[in-house]
């Protein structure tokens, strides 16, 4: 039985390592610092980098946590602490609905209500459209940290004369807050390699920019493009920056474990 | 006299009735806790008494459906009436529970601290002395005065009860209610506690709240006997244990229910 769930559990490892080890066969020959350091060059010239894409995904998810973060973790915490009345019912449905649709309707959605009023793709709608795709997921992982939280704590918090509010906040989410942080990496990691919101959003762009008014290219829409064309040159590229985006996302969770660990030993 | 007998009166309950939406689990209980005393209030499972304790800090009405009628008197001040900030009235009232509950992202000093904090204006150098200060009423300082700032879940379960005894402390109550509070601790914890109770009681009005009949007869001065959410007996410990008044009192105290 044990070898059994081990070898099951060595196929999942197993997945990810062919996946790993493949990208860094078909990509890590083409990795240099001009990679990290250009923007492309035309089809058929050699050298070029995906600069432009690197800069592009760190804004775009950065500006997506900026928006959705704090409103998913304000949401999950309410789930949790207040939402056994009929507005949690609904918060909780909506959330659950919104997990489950495609992330290319969540794109359209951007689309309609940002890119077409403003006349133009930009940054900053392909930003909201990740943030919406990543609300409702963190918002439902932090409202199941926050529960684990025991009922004790906050009792002895209130016992102490702590308000309603500052029990949640200094008491409950601190004591969830490995769990909090963790839900919202997996939730940045999701939407990091997310392509089809940002199809009709963000667009892509050539050229390094970073004003969110400008549409802006991310390693996802990169790979698409890349993937996509007839240019031996650009599949290479596409694998590099498949591996570029793994890596960071996988920099990206070890970062925050230590950061949460660090925190959460050292008790001051 | 009655003068004399109201500057002892620290706590008072007056019909006090608390209920979970329509259903009393404690029904027209009037108690006075004395000053410098410690009161335990025995009874079988489900007799009320731990939501009676709850009702004295005004913590039942934060559970599912909790509400109380009647009055708690803290020095003659009702502690439901209009104008009384419950937030307010549990940092006179504190409260040890069951289960040990350090908060676990803290550190030793911050637990005892934290109660302090939620107050806000003490210099840093009042809450170290504070927390000492609770921390020798509680009978740790000597185990913990070296490792302060280290994690509060690494203690012992009795450590980490006593450490909940001097966070409850660090605010300076004027009451202290105990729910059981050594339940869940080995014999040697349990009699660290019982120890406490009795230093305790020089500087707070205590109330705790038993399962242990035994511990009531050592520790309490006072002791109520609770059945079916009524206050069925209440009087001084030695009087109470050897001569109950009333038969159901004899029964329970003699191991013939409950």
């Amino acid at each position: 039985m044990t070898g059994l769930v081990a070898a099951l559990a060595g196929i999942a490892v197993l997945a990810l390592l062919l996946i790993l080890g493949n990208l860094v066969v078909k990509g890590a020959s083409s990795i240099d610092w001009d990679f990290f350091v250009k923007t492309p060059v035309s089809p058929g010239q050699p050298g070029g980098g995906v600069a432009n894409a690197i800069v592009g995904t760190i804004i775009m998810v950065g500006m997506a946590c900026v928006i959705g973060l704090p409103v998913a973790i304000g949401a999950g915490l309410y789930l949790a602490e207040y939402g056994s009345g009929r507005l949690g019912w609904v918060v909780r449905f909506v959330a659950d609905v919104m997990n489950g649709t495609p992330s290319i309707i969540i794109g359209i959605f951007a689309w309609t209500w940002l890119v077409r009023p403003m006349g133009h793709f930009s940054a900053i709608a392909g930003s909201v459209a990740l943030a919406i795709l990543m609300a409702p997921m963190i918002a439902r992982t932090t409202e199941e940290m926050v529960r684990l939280v025991p009922h004790s704590l906050r009792e002895a918090a209130l016992a102490l004369g702590y308000p309603r509010w500052r029990t949640s906040l200094r008491v409950v989410a601190r004591t969830a807050l490995p769990g909090i942080v963790t839900g919202a990496l997996v939730g940045i990691a999701r939407i990091a390699g997310e392509t089809a919101p940002l199809l009709f959003t963000a667009l892509g762009n050539l050229n390094l920019t970073t004003r969110l008014s400008q549409p802006m290219q991310s390693l996802s829409l990169q790979i698409y493009a890349y993937g996509e064309s007839p240019f031996d040159e650009w599949h290479r590229l596409a694998w590099a920056s498949a591996l570029v985006l793994m890596t960071l996302v996988l920099v990206l969770s070890l970062v925050a474990r230590w950061a949460t660990r660090a925190r959460h030993g050292g008790a001051r | 006299m009655a003068a004399l007998a109201d500057a002892r009166l620290r706590l008072e309950t007056v019909r006090l009735t608390a209920l979970f939406d329509r259903v009393p689990v404690v029904k027209e209980v009037s108690l006075l806790f004395p000053a410098h005393t410690v009161t335990a209030i025995i009874g079988p499972s489900g007799c009320g008494k731990s939501t009676f304790l709850r009702c004295l800090n005004r913590m039942h009405e934060l559970s599912a459906g909790g509400w109380a009628t009647g009055r708690v008197r803290l020095d003659t001040v009702d502690i439901y009436g209009p104008g009384i900030d419950p937030v307010q009235v549990r940092r006179r009232i504190g409260m040890v529970f069951q289960r040990p509950a350090p908060f676990p992202t803290m550190s030793i000093y911050d637990n005892v601290a934290a109660g302090l904090r939620v107050n806000g204006t003490l210099t840093r150098a009042d809450v170290d002395a504070t927390v000492e200060r609770a921390l020798m009423q509680a009978a740790l300082w000597d185990e913990v005065k070296d490792r302060l700032h280290t994690s509060a879940v690494q203690l012992s379960g009795g450590q980490q009860q006593r450490l909940c005894v001097a966070r409850a402390l660090a605010p300076a109550p004027e009451v202290l209610l105990l729910d059981e509070p050594t339940a869940s601790l080995d014999p040697g914890g349990t009699q660290r506690i019982e120890e406490l109770c009795q230093e305790l009681k020089r500087r707070y009005t205590v109330v705790i709240v038993t399962h242990n009949l035994q511990q009531a007869a050592r520790i309490s001065d006072y002791t109520a006997f609770f059945y079916m959410g009524e206050l069925v007996e209440v009087g001084r410990t030695d009087l109470m244990f050897t001569k109950p008044r009333v038969e159901r009192t004899e029964a329970y105290l003699t191991g013939r229910f409950g």
